[in-house]
């Protein structure tokens, strides 16, 4: 019999939470409940990544639902007496609406949870990510039931077509019609991957989805294999998670104890086993066939398609590779029918998507929409908008492949579609979210740096390409911009776009010429009046005090550390330039904007 | 562990569905015990451990035992509120582990209020 516990303490161990020390905080709640003799009552589970992970460590009191958040061990004491022993909620220790200013104590009316539509996160903060029975309570492997005894091959590949799944790495390629390439493919041994070599900046959809739900995966995995007649799978997942590497190796462990991996898998006759291939964190290898080389034990480079991998795959076998978050809406799939599915969307975005929401937004964490969801809607309700009251300037999305979508066009529906014409990707679903002290060429730079120094060399014009842009757009920054050099950018985009070998050099001008179509007066600014608009760019900062915005406030003088600023009371402050270091924390500080 | 087949995953399902109420809400059932100080001073929490343990020997999947504030009724404590999902909620006075354990069996389970145990609303 399982014991009853009245109160469920969910307390996150994702690795945000982790990181913010919430084992410190569970450990100090095991030492007070024992205290008050309440453990036999009040149950503490650590959960996978909960989401809302600037706020964290978080934590969720079931069965009323209360949200308590940035916990530290000595909140716990005043905590458990008061709630979990006298049964007061404690409002220290609760969200506050940073628009309406009123505290929400349950999680359900935070704007942030009560605006998702969870279906690839639907186990997320919920179940203990290292107990299989949490899983199997929350209806976990009964979808593979399903397939294994119930339905065919062509079937599950007809029902996965049907419900228009795209994949969410970023290509958004019909899942579906990737199974039915691979089922038709005529060999003995196949293949069945998962790509959880997620790579973009600022992107950790994937990596939250195996730290708190990792059985989904296997789940989506096995089913694959079913429709595909394979039976053997490899995640490739990159070494820098550790924690997802062991919530899988434990989920991995468990689905072999209860026979859901291995042979005849529940008494169906069906054989399916599953092994965890460690990257060391190239870029390239989130590339499908560069990474099915490293799973071969080679240098992870990409190689020329056709032929694809539902052809000629790992070790030239017909291989499906399908990403984390894929996988993940699989059982649901299978469970509830296509026709659930895709219910929920645009015409040719489907179903919902996982978005790792960052940067200059109040509400940083993860966020599951319905696709058509606007851009609005993600950063100003769901992210509860721009902190610091600045304005916002553009959304990246997409990582290093993507580009800048800027203000004018934040009523942008998220689906593929809408995406691409605006010249950035859907991508794996990073989204950084940029205000208006952000410089564009820099982050055009940022980006660029990032897939210069990630390529693998195997092709010139992606080696070659994006150094020789790189630089420009470096020049540029300093102040050594030249005439033409825009120009010059857009021609190279057109040459590494078309010529590259892989998408990694396909993509890689994306957050250059985004920036350019959309911030071309910025780029002009650089080079034509050497003023970087954004006071961000250093060389191109004279650190002079316009005494017209100046509101006379004296913070810039606190900030700087090296005493480089004279103010008095009611004095326009003013920088000494020669004891001035350009570290830029006068003008990170001033509210105003009133350093150029 | 041996394999398991179908009819063993929804067992477990089954097995661990009062876990997955509490979490996800949907109870038939839910009793707030009330903990203010004099709730706990005049014996609240024994009423509360027995009606842990109700849920827990009867094996009931749907039903929350939860605790809640003062009541606000010091004299009538220790106090508990039964709230059956569809119908108005009833507050229970004056209780002890006996008064809980019948309550449960009666009310809970069996659906009859305990008029004889029950406090009247103050206006």
């Amino acid at each position: 019999m399982v014991k009853f516990f009245r109160t469920h303490v969910l307390v996150c161990a994702g690795t945000g939470c982790v990181a913010s020390k919430s084992i410190a905080v569970k450990k100090a709640l095991e030492v007070e409940l024992a205290k008050h003799h309440l453990e036999d009552e009040v149950q503490i589970v650590a959960t996978g990544c909960n989401g809302f992970c600037a706020a964290g460590p978080v934590m969720v009191v079931y069965p009323e639902g209360i949200f308590y958040q940035k916990l530290k061990p000595e909140d716990m004491p005043l905590l458990v007496e008061e709630h979990l022993l006298n049964g007061r909620p404690v409002e220290t220790f609760m969200y506050k609406d940073p628009l309406k200013k009123q505290i929400v104590p349950k999680m359900h009316d935070i704007a942030f949870f009560g605006l998702q539509e969870l279906r690839a996160l639907r186990n997320k903060g919920i179940i203990d990510a290292e107990k299989i029975e949490d899983y199997i309570a929350r209806d976990g492997y009964f979808a593979l039931a399903k397939a294994l005894n119930e339905m065919t091959p062509e079937q599950i590949t007809g029902e996965i077509k049907e419900s228009g799944l795209r994949g969410r790495g970023g290509a958004g390629f019909s899942t579906g019609l990737k199974w039915e390439f691979a089922a038709q493919a005529n060999s003995t041994i196949k293949y069945v991957l998962c790509n959880g070599d997620e790579g973009d900046p600022g992107a950790f959809m994937d990596r939250s989805i195996l730290e708190a739900d990792p059985h989904v995966v296997l789940e989506g995995m096995i089913i694959a294999a079913k429709a595909i007649a394979a039976h053997q799978g490899y995640i490739y997942v990159r070494a820098e998670y550790p924690l997802a590497v062991n919530r899988l190796k434990i989920a991995i462990a468990k689905a072999r104890d209860f026979g859901l991996l291995g042979k005849n898998i529940l008494d169906s006759g069906f054989d399916f086993d599953v092994e965890i291939y460690q990257g060391a964190g190239a870029f390239v290898c989130g590339e499908e066939t560069a990474l099915m080389t490293s799973l071969e034990g080679k240098r992870g480079m990409p190689r020329p398609r056709p032929p694809f991998p539902a052809h000629k795959g790992l070790w030239k076998k017909p291989t499906i590779l399908n990403n984390v978050e894929t996988y993940a809406n699989v059982p649901p799939i299978i469970l509830n029918g296509a026709r659930w599915f895709n219910s929920l969307g645009t015409e040719g975005s489907k179903g919902t998507k996982v978005f790792a929401l960052t940067g200059a937004v109040n509400n940083i964490g993860l966020v599951e929409v319905p696709m058509g969801t606007t851009l609005k809607t993600i950063i100003c309700d769901i992210g509860g908008g721009i902190p610091n009251r600045r304005k916002l300037k553009a959304v990246q999305m997409g990582g290093p492949s993507g580009g800048c979508i800027p203000e004018s066009l934040i009523d942008t529906p998220v689906d593929y579609e809408s995406i691409t014409k605006t010249g950035a990707i859907m991508g794996s679903g990073g989204m950084v979210v940029i205000d208006e002290t952000t410089c564009m060429v820099n982050i055009a730079k940022f980006f660029l740096e990032f897939t210069q120094d990630e390529s693998c060399g195997k092709c010139a014009p992606c080696r070659i390409g994006t150094k020789v842009m790189l630089d420009i757009l470096k020049d540029i920054c300093e102040g050594k911009g030249k005439e033409g050099d825009v120009e010059t950018l857009e021609d190279l985009s057109v040459t590494i776009k078309s010529a590259s070998l892989c998408g990694l050099g396909q993509t890689a001008p994306n957050p250059v010429l985004t920036t350019i179509r959309y911030f071309r007066d910025e780029y002009d600014a650089h080079i034509k009046e050497k003023i970087c608009p954004a006071h961000s760019c250093v060389e191109l900062i004279k650190f002079v005090v316009n005494g017209e915005v100046c509101k006379k406030c004296g913070k810039c003088v606190k900030a700087c550390p090296a005493s480089a600023i004279a103010w008095e009371k009611g004095q326009t402050a003013c920088i000494d330039r020669d004891t001035c270091v350009k570290c830029k924390s006068c003008i990170t500080t001033c509210p105003f904007r009133a350093i150029e | 562990m041996a394999k398991i087949t179908f009819e063993d995953l929804k067992k477990i399902k089954e097995q661990y569905r009062a876990s997955t109420t509490l979490r996800e809400g949907g109870a038939r059932a839910k009793v707030s015990v009330h903990m203010g100080t004099c709730g706990i001073a005049s014996g609240a929490r024994p009423v509360l451990k027995a009606l842990v343990r109700e849920v827990e020997d009867r094996d009931i999947k749907d039903v929350i035992v939860t605790i809640a504030g003062c009541a606000g009724q010091c004299t009538q404590e220790p106090m508990a509120t039964v709230e059956i999902k569809g119908e108005p909620p009833v507050v229970y006075g004056k209780l002890n582990e006996a008064k809980a354990k019948e309550i449960f069996a009666q009310h809970i389970v069996g659906g009859t209020v305990l008029e004889q145990y029950t406090v009247e609303e103050r206006a």
